[in-house]
């Protein structure tokens, strides 16, 4: 066992895989200056950078990949992809079935996600619900070291287009790049089991669309993913000393979903509570819902979401995002209902 | 008529104090996240914004901070915007990528490139509302590679708004010198697109000014865009805590933490052969190099010190106007740290 802090999980992967594999090439904004380890190893014709033209980039990288490369892409924010939607909304996502299966583009898009460091709205979106929503596109979401880098080795070996988001509160780089720059005087609550920890001597890849109980419990099914899964597991340690006993299950990749274990899980608890930092609405809590009804579970349900644009303040900040003392007070009351 | 020079340099010397304010704010920590300063731009900014009037528009990116202090924007609603305080300029929840003034039609946004579709939408506005009127549109030499932002200099001409397309050319791409990474002249860009373009030196508040004054002039009467390319420098790299800065002010404290996981990557086994690994590096050193050498490094480019230079020997006017503004600055950083009203 050795421990890695979460981004040098990833790029730890990253570059096993390219030394295995010489049709995998690197390519983002500053991705030089941000994956330089990769590019003294590697070489500047496998890691370039690339100027602020998002749809270019992407839309290049999708069509390489249809050419036999295997391109990782770098957006500089999820939230960017908009500026780029086009290429994976209606061209890496589609592929395959206007060809009648028989071309596919293996491309994987790197981006980092998530707020808690006062970037404000435009700069702090999960959006996962988001790309899922799109049929043909995967989306993994790893929550500590061993699962990103397992996640990425998964990603670079699929016949398809995934998205890779990486959490910047978990990130040891993104946070110092975006939040601290340098500073000692800001303070930032990183969930510190996801931001370091125990990976594999050798990485294996992980498999996609396998959810996993991080902790057990008999009372209710906490599902998450990301940084929330650390908050609901400080969230389940907590109300154990109240007598309610919460498991906690992250799903790991939120297209495809384990409906399985979700269902397995909640049928036994009785109880979901989805604890999602992304958009409330039209989303992966809704979506979480419609997989129990369908299999015709009946459960009680509740959710901690983000329900509006992110705001900049650190303090509305807080109470915008999901964190243990909300994960706390709806899982009361979901007990009590 | 020639500029008044006193006035160009009461709005920068405003901007750079009130600047100066939000750095000392980002490193006590009272600003989180980051930090986008206009420090090194303030001459094309105030060239430019000394021309607007009531009804016209601003399009900003994510340094927007100058050109709204310049524009007219009360700085304590500003600084207290900074801090995250439910009296800024947007309730603390906008930040400083993320400006707006309904009142100044000034909106700002942290998408590189968005402020060509925004300006032009603006522009397009002003002809059927407020005839006469212009917007403008503030970006970096980066966004010129944007889509978004060719598409809307194409719009512009197409449709004839009044819009200034104002590039503001640092010549780094966020992190990544632009030079490597953009193909043919800017200029001849905005000028296939059937917009006539100048080039003006961007630490000279006079030439931008007067650069400025006819392409908003031009707008005003329903000739069309125009396009500003004004050289500047950013002090501070493309935001405050930029790691390479950081390298190079402090290389002994910064350089075992970037140094060492390098050396350490160059020599795993697996991966490219000698050549391509040197190949890397120099890139690696070449960007710390090029930061050394950088010319934001020169003092000799700041151009707030050039306006002052540039001033009729006034020493009691000089000294007026400087206390003035000091004062100015200094009541407002008080007045923001006041305590929140309940």
């Amino acid at each position: 066992m050795r421990t890695m802090f979460f981004t040098q999980a990833v790029d730890d992967a990253l570059a096993r895989a390219m030394a295995d594999d010489p049709r995998i090439v690197l390519f983002g904004e500053d991705t030089p200056l941000l994956r330089r380890e990769l590019l003294v190893r590697f070489g500047p014709k496998r890691v370039r950078g690339a100027p602020i033209s998002e749809s270019a980039f992407l839309g290049a990288g999708v069509a390489a990949a249809l050419a036999g490369l295997r391109p990782v892409v770098e957006i500089y924010m999820v939230d960017f992809l908009g500026v780029c939607m086009d290429a994976l909304l209606n061209h890496a996502a589609k592929v395959e079935t206007f060809s009648g299966g028989k071309w596919t583009a293996p491309v994987v898009v790197r981006a980092p996600c998530g707020g808690g460091y006062g970037d404000g709205g435009q700069h702090e979106q999960s959006l996962w619900g988001w790309l899922a929503h799109i049929p043909g596109l995967t989306v993994l979401v790893p929550s500590t070291p061993a699962d990103a880098g397992g996640l990425m080795l998964a990603a670079l070996r699929h016949d398809g287009p995934v998205i890779f988001l990486e959490h910047k509160l978990l990130s040891e780089t993104w946070l110092e790049f975006l939040g601290s720059g340098g500073r000692r005087t800001v303070k930032f609550d990183i969930p510190e089991e996801g931001a370091k920890g125990p990976v594999p001597k050798t990485w294996e890849p992980l498999p996609i669309g396998k959810a996993i109980l991080r902790r057990t419990g008999d009372d209710m099914t906490i599902v998450s993913v990301g940084s929330g899964i650390h908050r609901a597991i400080e969230a389940a340690e907590a109300l154990e000393k109240e007598e309610i006993s919460a498991g906690v299950m992250d799903l790991r990749t939120v297209s495809p979903l384990d409906k399985a274990t979700i269902c397995e899980s909640v049928a036994q608890t009785g109880r979901m509570l989805v604890v999602d930092e992304d958009y409330e609405a039209f989303g992966l809590s809704g979506e979480l819902s419609a997989i129990l009804l369908e299999a015709g579970i009946s459960c009680r349900y509740a959710r901690v979401c983000t329900q509006t644009t992110i705001p900049y303040s650190r303090y509305l900040e807080d109470r915008c995002l999901p964190n243990a003392t909300g994960i706390m007070e709806i899982a009361r009351q979901l007990m009590r209902s | 008529m020639p500029p008044d020079l006193w006035s160009l340099y009461a709005l920068m010397l405003k901007s750079r104090l009130l600047e100066e304010a939000v750095a000392m704010f980002w490193q006590d920590g009272l600003i989180s996240g980051e930090m986008h300063l206009g420090t090194g731009e303030e001459a094309v900014i105030a060239g430019v914004v000394a021309h607007l009037r009531e009804g016209d528009a601003m399009a900003l990116d994510h340094r927007g901070t100058a050109a709204l202090v310049m524009r007219g924007v009360d700085p304590v609603l500003l600084l207290r915007e900074m801090l995250g305080r439910p009296d800024g300029l947007c309730g603390g929840k906008g930040g400083h990528m993320h400006l707006f003034s309904k009142e100044h039609l000034s909106a700002s946004s942290g998408i590189v490139g968005s402020a060509g579709p925004t300006a032009a939408g603006f522009a397009l506005a002003s002809q059927y509302l407020r005839p006469g009127t212009v917007a403008v549109a503030f970006f970096g030499e980066g966004a010129m590679n944007q889509g978004m932002l060719l598409e809307s200099m194409n719009l512009a001409s197409a449709w004839n708004l009044p819009v200034l397309f104002v590039c503001k050319d640092d010549g780094w791409a966020i992190t990544t010198a632009s030079k490597a990474l953009t193909g043919g002249d800017l200029n001849e860009r905005a000028r296939g697109l059937g917009i006539p373009a100048s080039e003006v030196d961007g630490l000279d508040v006079s030439a931008v000014w007067e650069a400025a004054g006819s392409a908003v002039e031009r707008a005003r009467s329903g000739q069309g865009p125009a396009f500003l390319r004004a050289r500047c420098v950013h002090f501070e790299g493309h935001f405050l805590g930029f790691q390479l800065i950081r390298l190079v002010r402090n290389p002994f404290k910064e350089m075992p933490k970037i140094s060492i996981p390098l050396i350490r990557s160059l020599l795993r086994r697996g991966g490219a052969g000698l050549r391509e690994r040197l190949s890397g590096m120099k890139t690696v050193l070449g960007a710390v190099q090029s930061t050394r050498r950088d010319p934001r490094r020169d003092r000799d480019n700041d151009p707030v010190r050039r306006a002052r230079m540039a001033l009729p020997s006034d020493a009691a006017r000089l000294q007026e106007l400087e206390s003035q503004v000091e004062k100015e600055i200094h009541d407002a950083l008080a007045s923001a740290l006041e305590e929140v009203p309940s």
